[in-house]
């Protein structure tokens, strides 16, 4: 009977030391499916014009997770399946969906006019924002975000080598994760939710 | 002697010419291509990728895709390295006997360039393709590809084993 309780108590002991353990872990490292970017120096705000012609800055977004994906409207591949995937994270949101805004900068402003932008976005996500600048514009802000780019011919046409990440911001506009290409719009859900509790 | 040798010369044209028609009609019946399609544009995009899965009986190439809705189509491979999308023109895709080889999004594809017009979900995009053979014999297939919403998902790859990995972080 004695050592019956004995062993109860024990496992319950356990089994709490085990809880505290698991808590503190989450408490140091959430646990994240994107790159953290936690404490990066760079990423902290840009100045990129709307197809309205209007200035925005990541503050302009605070109190929402920023999802920001630089890209280019003719990329026949890369950037159609970002979006996809950040429209289906924002289905994955629910109720949610509206404390996330995903943002796409345009790395050919060239090509891709005001116009040419806004029709792109909205055709994944009528929530979705277009944003452009010129071209020394959009050099210094890929700059800012270590967003490689480069403009590459083919025959009388050119297309784009550019970086497939997207970037995650935190409610407090701080910049947290850096999602890969090939990561799920589950997993980037589920990111989005951690960054969203208060 | 001079007009005999001409019509010899003649003579054996036409028969390489039959002889490569012939072989070209085995090529084209042994190409099969399944699922062709294309992502649709929003007015005034001017360029798009047009996927399939091509499957060839024997050694074939892909040596060239032309369609009545731009001059500029081109087969491109794609690559990604360091998280940097690279996409390049190639001339020629290798179709190995028996193996589907997809064009699919995240790797081969069709770049159709400088379109005049949007493609339009649900629209009917003609492309003709070019095969060549091992003995350098041509033939083209067409295709009717259909045009699919431009927010068509890419096919979902490792979603789940992703999400594995991130619970066996928390292993103690």
């Amino acid at each position: 009977m004695l050592n019956t309780g004995m062993s109860r108590r024990a496992a319950l002991v356990s089994a709490l030391a085990a809880l505290s353990a698991l808590a503190a872990c989450q408490d140091k490292e959430p646990p994240f499916h994107g790159v953290s970017l936690t404490g990066a120096s760079y990423g902290r705000d840009f100045a990129l014009k709307d197809p309205d012609g209007r200035i925005r800055r990541l503050a302009d977004f605070r109190g929402k997770a920023v999802l920001l994906f630089f890209g280019f409207t003719q990329c026949p591949d890369v950037c159609p399946t970002a979006l996809t995937r950040a429209a289906a994270v924002r289905q994955l949101l629910g109720k949610d969906a509206n404390h996330l805004q995903v943002l796409f900068v345009t790395l050919d402003p060239e090509r891709d006019t005001p116009a040419v932008l806004r029709s792109y976005t909205t055709a994944f996500d009528p929530g979705f924002l277009g944003l452009w600048t010129d071209l020394p514009g959009t050099a210094a802000v890929a700059k800012d975000f270590k967003v490689y780019f480069e403009k590459m011919p083919t025959g009388s046409s050119y297309t784009l080598d550019h970086t497939t990440l997207s970037y995650l911001f935190d409610p407090q506009g701080r910049l947290r994760l850096a999602i890969k290409h090939d990561m799920s719009a589950a997993d980037v859900a589920s990111d989005v939710r951690q960054l969203l509790i208060p | 002697m001079t007009v005999s040798l001409i019509s010899s010369k003649h003579a054996a044209r036409a028969f390489t010419f039959i002889a490569g028609l012939t072989l070209a009609a085995a090529v084209q019946a042994q190409v099969v291509v399944k699922d062709a399609w294309v992502r649709a544009t929003v007015p005034q995009q001017r360029a798009t990728g047009a996927f399939m899965q091509l499957t060839a009986a024997k050694d074939t190439r892909l040596v060239g895709v032309s369609t009545p809705l731009t001059p500029k189509a081109e087969v491109h491979e794609m690559a990604m390295q360091d998280n940097v999308m690279r996409m390049r023109q190639i001339t020629a895709l290798d179709l190995p006997a028996g193996k589907p080889v997809a064009l699919q999004p995240g790797g081969h594809h069709v770049m159709l360039l400088d379109l005049p017009a949007q493609v339009k979900a649900g629209d009917t995009v003609p492309l003709t393709l070019t095969f060549e053979d091992k003995s350098g014999a041509r033939q083209t297939v067409e295709v009717k590809a259909t045009a699919r919403a431009l927010n068509t998902p890419a096919m979902a790859k490792d979603g789940k084993e992703a999400k594995e990995m991130g619970h066996g972080e928390h292993a103690h």
